[in-house]
């Protein structure tokens, strides 16, 4: 069955089968693979990306029912290439993954939050993140970079730049 | 020596985990009640939350899957004649951001954020929660405590059912096989100042619930009681409405309320299961019943005396 899905901004047509996720027809026909294929039963995150800007399970959607609509995964979240957006570079900084195999998710999750609440608060963040498993980090360090990329986006966002604040636009 | 092959031979389409069926996206409800009528095997998906894993699983072998998500006469929150109306296809995060929902089924904005995950309730949809009848489902379980009616059309035209009609057993509903959910009908609590309470017992947030708790009751300026309703969840086979009409009238302290609850409570049918036994059920059932209707008297009291 044709159909047309816009991934990160570009168009993609496919001819798939009815019963093909749109997880695996972003991983095999678009070789997309930073969006994880984990439980496949809509369980574990690992497989978020946004769709029309909200997180969904790509593991739970058939690439024809997703037909016409915006889809937004981890590789279209950075900038550049070679480049980390806010969030990703949080992550990094506050080792907020270990192995990183549910950390696409956890961005996704965290990116879709931070569009529309510029100051979440812990309980916000950590329902913005519980459809989303980790088996390493045990969660803590991942709130913590939530925490500090919402911080230093609403901080590149602030008029006045005080000389003492060391957060400001990277 | 003879090689293993590690999977399939990379000439070869990978393996899917549902079995094939056919997908159709009709123009509207009597497109969808037609092949529904002319296919005993054709289900009908909206969100997919529940039907995508049992597809995975191939618990679910359907012929044809008629997508009715996109259907503009099954989308949308209106206000009709002293109810809200809610679209069989709204998506779960819709009904809970919705202010009118807030305003007037004030239950139901409280227990959607009990259903699943936020990314499950971008998809998963309040008709297709309904029609699934999990008998631990909050939105079927607020269905019941409010009186809800359940809009279904079928190859003969519109029906309405009662929502204690409409659940009658785990996964079970009366929907006719070529009937599709089309809409519920809440109504709205106008008398009073009405309070809201919800309480559950699960292996972890957004969990099936073991036992859930849900009130919704009216009181006047001077605490009375004008209007209640408790329902609940996961203990039975399927949501049920408990009597509290020995409240109404009377302005409820706490142990006229623990009185009534499990007054109500007794003989409450529950299943045994391994999570939990009925013995427990029944004794939880009761102790948030309490709970929650203690919440809702507090809630209704506060604005009365603002």
């Amino acid at each position: 069955m044709h159909c047309e899905l816009r991934v990160n901004g570009t168009m993609h047509e496919a001819d798939v089968e009815p019963r093909k996720t749109l997880l695996d027809t972003l991983r095999e026909d678009f070789t997309l693979t930073g969006t994880h294929a984990g439980c496949e039963h809509g369980v574990c995150g690992a497989c978020t990306i946004l769709l029309n800007g909200e997180p969904v399970r790509s593991c739970l959607i058939f690439a024809v029912q997703a037909d016409g609509y915006d889809i937004t995964t981890i590789e279209g979240i950075a900038p550049a290439p070679g480049e980390l957006s806010v969030i990703q570079d949080a992550f990094c900084e506050t080792h907020g993954l270990q192995c990183g195999f549910c950390t696409p998710g956890m961005i996704l999750a965290a990116h879709a939050l931070l569009q529309h609440q510029t100051t979440p608060s812990r309980a916000d963040i950590v329902d913005a993140i519980s459809g989303n498993i980790c088996r390493c980090t045990g969660y803590g360090q991942i709130v913590e970079a939530v925490e500090f990329a919402a911080e230093r986006l609403r901080k590149a966002n602030a008029p006045i730049v005080t000389p003492d604040s060391n957060g400001g636009a990277r | 020596m003879v090689r293993q092959r590690r999977g399939p031979a990379t000439s070869k389409a990978p393996p899917m985990k549902p079995a094939p069926f056919r997908y159709i996206r009709p123009q509207s409800v009597a497109e969808v009640c037609a092949i529904l009528a002319a296919d005993e095997d054709a289900r009908v998906i909206a969100g997919g939350q529940t039907l995508v894993p049992m597809l995975a699983m191939r618990l679910a072998r359907p012929s044809t899957l008629v997508d009715i998500l996109r259907l503009p006469e099954l989308h949308g929150i209106r206000r009709e004649n002293g109810a809200i109306v809610i679209g069989a296809a709204t998506r779960q995060a819709e009904a809970e951001r919705s202010a009118a929902v807030a305003n007037d089924v004030p239950l139901l904005s409280a227990v959607l954020p009990w259903v699943g995950h936020p990314p499950t309730r971008n998809r998963g949809t309040v008709g297709g929660s309904l029609a699934n009848a999990d008998p631990s489902a909050e939105i079927p379980l607020v269905a019941v405590t409010l009186d809800a009616e359940i809009l279904v059309a079928d190859d003969t035209g519109p029906i309405s059912l009662s929502a204690d009609d409409f659940f009658i057993g785990p996964m079970l509903t009366t929907v006719p096989a070529t009937g599709c959910l089309t809409g519920v009908r809440f109504p709205v609590w106008s008398e009073g100042h009405v309070g809201v309470g919800f309480h559950e017992i699960c292996a972890r947030r957004s969990d099936f619930a073991f036992v859930s708790a849900a009130v919704q009751v009216a009181c006047d300026a001077d605490g009375r009681c004008l209007k209640v309703a408790l329902g609940i969840g996961g203990a039975g086979d399927r949501p049920v409405k408990l009597d509290l009409s020995a409240l109404v009238g009377i302005r409820p302290e706490a142990a006229a309320v623990t009185e009534a609850v499990n007054a109500a409570a007794q003989g409450l049918e529950a299943t045994s299961d391994l999570h939990a036994s009925a013995d427990y059920r029944r004794r939880v059932a009761a102790v948030l019943g309490v709970r929650a209707l203690s919440d809702a008297l507090a809630q209704a009291h506060i604005k009365g005396s603002a």
